[in-house]
């Protein structure tokens, strides 16, 4: 893993990895799609049912991508790795965007299902925080010039960020809320049939592997970036 | 095919919910890949006037 973290190395490794990511991206979602499309509606929700299959990958990928930055500010923290802070700056706009549509379309699942787009209970209230901690992160990376001070400053307020995940995880359990109870990664197994649950799965890693495979385009553009600057401020000097 | 697009009444719902989606991925991964383009290809000009 840290044998990675050297730019040129990571350039190397990703350069080759990217075509055969994207490939394996296309065909878990072509799969999910297909049997999330053929899947029979469900005998309470209908045909919502199919918006679970976009709503709770990107509910999973938006955690997952906050939980990774967490990681890389404090690898950029503790070891000052330029890689590092480079990691968290890049996955900041993804965990935004995927926390947006897993917001967007909660919403749209919840008129039908709840009769209203939304409602300040503890699970949409702590995943709307996780948005604002994202844009958040975003705004203060951009705010402040120097990009070694802007990383250490974005590492702290990440960090701090990280206490929200475990409330979102057990906000259905600690609060009496309107979203449901979890229903998909608990101790007793899986309460949703296996005809839904396999292309939720199947779109879950197609989810999981585009945001990889964004985040190496993101982490390769930044390097680039700041190849090119080096250059210029030679040039300059 | 009518009833596949219809979605059981959902339609209003379902199908937003999908497009949003599509053109949020679809945005990310088309504005991923022109901004590595334009970072190589910058590079590169610059590496060569170096």
């Amino acid at each position: 893993m840290f044998a990675l973290a050297n730019p040129k190395r990571f350039m190397d490794a990703t350069g080759w990895m990217l075509p055969w990511l994207a490939l394996a991206t296309l065909i878990y979602f072509a799969a999910g799609l297909l049997l999330g499309f053929t899947a029979p509606p469900d005998y309470q929700q209908g045909d919502t049912v199919r918006i679970m299959f976009i709503h709770v990958p990107a509910a999973w990928v938006a955690m997952m991508a906050y939980g990774l930055m967490a990681l890389c500010s404090a690898i950029g923290l503790v070891n000052r790795h330029p890689l590092a802070d480079v990691a968290a700056k890049t996955v900041a706009p993804l965990g935004a965007l995927f926390t947006a549509l897993a917001l967007i379309t909660g919403s749209l699942w919840g008129r039908p299902m709840w009769g209203t787009y939304w409602v300040w209970d503890a699970r949409l209230t702590s995943f709307l925080i996780l948005l604002l901690l994202y844009l958040g992160y975003i705004a203060l990376w951009n705010a402040i010039e120097d990009e070694t001070r802007a990383a250490r400053v974005c590492a702290v307020l990440a960090l701090v960020g990280v206490v929200n995940l475990p409330i979102i995880e057990f906000s259905v359990d600690w609060w009496n809320t309107l979203h449901q109870g979890e229903s998909i990664l608990r101790a007793g197994g899986p309460l949703i049939a296996g005809v839904f649950l396999w292309p939720l799965l199947l779109m879950a890693a197609g989810y999981t592997l585009l945001f990889f495979t964004l985040w190496i385009v993101r982490i390769r553009t930044e390097i680039l970036e700041r190849r090119a600057r080096a250059i210029l401020m030679r040039e300059g000097a | 095919m009518n009833s596949f697009f219809a979605m059981g009444g959902y339609a209003a719902f379902v199908w937003p919910a999908y497009a949003v989606t599509a053109l949020g991925l679809g945005g990310a991964a088309a504005l991923a890949w022109f901004f590595h383009a334009r970072a190589m290809a910058r590079l590169a000009a610059l590496e060569r006037e170096e």
